[in-house]
């Protein structure tokens, strides 16, 4: 384990099965089992139907580049900068926050296609990131 | 027949405490100094204190400030959540309470040492676990752990959508530190800038740089709110409220609403124009100047328009146009607001709103000002109010 390591998320009932699936290379949507809506971040209950049953489909890991921002300024340990975080509208039509990574601050753009691979951390922990991807 | 708070109390106090990097004093102490500097701004008895109002980020206890100022019988007390979003709730709460009976000089304060002691850059960590802190885990791990990234990852798109230049933020913050080279109590005062400083400062999280932050502030501020009748008989001219609401809307999140259709515009903010101009009966012509919620520039352009000053997408081309100056359209944070006066969480911008009624910025513009918007927190669930003339 590394002095230095990047903030583990804080797990609870809600959201921890959705690190279990990253942590076995897998990027979760959770759907509602009432209205088979996808929904993310992860919630309790289906806002649309108020169903609390649901189920966990795996994402084709292929989206676009919905927002980014570059962060340079403060540098927590554990994360490399200059950080490029990514707002990424996945193909099954939800929407996520996550890091791109293999890619230089200048070449980050709006509507760039990008695919998720899994990160390793030092201490083992994993997490899904994204890289640009050829257009389809 | 709903209850509308329009006319029903007013501000009839507002104080503040010295605003510094390390007030060397505790958070209680600065919370007791601008309480009661604002009783006596409205020439009530700090013992007449029978409501309290403040932030759920304060650290001052209600009880413990009432202890301090040697309060009396409170019959109302309570705290706002969701940081700067809560500085118009706070005086929502208070309307409430003065129209309703529940108590008659209720004071709204915020006081913090936000340079010397907790900064709100320093973000966000995982300690509890709580609904709350599950809405972080999902920008913790990436490293996206304060304001600025969060307000960033908005400002980008908004930006992109609309062709807003960096310029344009730089008009912000000149114009609001303009304001502040006339106010002695501000950061900003004695130091103008310039737009070639403005573009040489570093980015911190792109698109937005240095001076598109508000400052780190220690100090305090407070506001006195009661009847119209009682603060006719006040000290000060009182400062109606005409208009106040909270407001959140579908998909809300603290600071990262990431995954509603649209993020080039502020939902919460037009549910909250919406609700204050009904109430107060009054519309976007009617506003003569402004205190604009700025934690960052880029929050500024995006309210015009959701204040419904300009439509969409021509916020920036208000700011192009000098709007927000001393003689513009729509004079916004006189004081120099959060970003060159204090961060004082907003509280200190309904103060200005309030010296702008009464006639008194250091930033006056020389029109006859009628009526002041106030908002609260950009990207939170928030608020709004009109002020007026009794």
């Amino acid at each position: 384990m590394t002095e230095y390591a990047r903030i583990k998320p804080p797990l609870g009932h809600d959201n921890a099965w959705w690190w279990e699936m990253a942590d076995k290379g897998k990027l979760g949507i959770q759907r509602c089992l009432g209205c088979k809506t996808l929904r993310h971040p992860p919630r309790p209950m289906c806002g649309e139907c108020r169903s609390m049953e649901w189920d966990a489909v795996e994402s084709s890991g292929r989206g676009v580049i919905c927002s980014y921002t570059i962060l340079t300024h403060p540098k927590f340990p554990g994360y490399e900068y200059p950080l490029i975080i990514i707002l990424v509208d996945l193909e099954e039509g939800t929407r996520m926050t996550s890091q791109l990574v293999d890619c230089q601050p200048d070449e980050v753009d709006f509507d760039l296609p990008v695919e998720m691979v899994i990160h390793e951390d030092p201490d083992g922990f994993r997490l899904p990131v994204f890289r640009l991807r050829s257009a389809d | 027949m709903p209850v509308s708070l329009k006319n029903e109390a007013a501000i009839a106090g507002i104080g503040v405490t010295e605003f510094t990097k390390n007030s060397g004093v505790s958070e209680l102490s600065l919370a007791a100094q601008c309480v009661v500097a604002a009783c006596d701004d409205a020439g009530v008895d700090p013992g007449d204190i029978d409501g309290l109002v403040s932030f759920t980020l304060d650290s001052t206890d209600e009880i413990e400030l009432a202890r301090a100022v040697g309060a009396g019988d409170l019959t109302f007390y309570s705290k706002i959540n969701y940081g700067g979003g809560a500085a118009v709730g706070t005086i929502a709460q208070a309307a409430m309470a003065v129209a309703t009976g529940q108590a008659s000089n209720v004071v709204c304060y915020r006081a913090m040492n936000g340079r010397s002691g907790k900064r709100m850059g320093q973000g966000i960590s995982g300690d509890i676990i709580s609904s709350d802190i599950i809405h972080w885990s999902w920008y913790m791990a990436y490293g996206m752990l304060n304001p600025g990234s969060w307000i960033a990852m908005i400002a980008n798109k908004y930006m992109h959508k609309y062709g807003v230049t960096r310029e344009d933020l730089g008009r912000v913050a000149i114009s609001q530190r303009t304001h502040a080279l006339r106010n002695p109590r501000a950061f900003g005062y004695g130091k103008p800038l310039s737009m070639e400083q403005y573009l040489e400062a570093p980015v911190i999280a792109h698109p937005l740089c240095l001076f598109d932050f508000c400052q780190e502030t220690d100090g305090g501020c407070a506001i006195l709110v009661t009847s119209v009748e009682r603060a006719l008989e006040l000290k000060q001219k009182p400062a109606v409220i005409r208009g106040v609401t909270q407001a959140s809307t579908r998909g809300q999140e603290q600071m990262t609403s990431f995954y509603r259709e649209e993020l080039e515009s502020l939902p919460e903010m037009e549910l909250a124009a919406a609700r204050v101009y009904a109430m107060a009966g009054l519309g976007p012509d009617d506003i003569d100047a402004a205190c604009l919620y700025d934690a960052f520039t880029s929050e500024i352009i995006m309210q015009l328009e959701s204040f419904g000053f300009c439509g969409r997408g021509e916020g920036k081309d208000m700011v192009r146009d000098g709007a927000l100056d001393i003689d513009g359209r729509l004079p916004n944070n006189t004081h120099g607001g959060l970003i060159s006066e204090a961060y004082i969480h907003g509280i200190n911008n309904i103060a200005e709103g309030v010296r702008l009624i009464r006639g008194e910025s250091t930033g006056q513009p020389s029109k006859a000002v009628e009526h002041v918007l106030v908002s609260s927190g950009v990207g939170v669930p928030t608020g709004a109010m009109i002020l007026g003339q009794a």
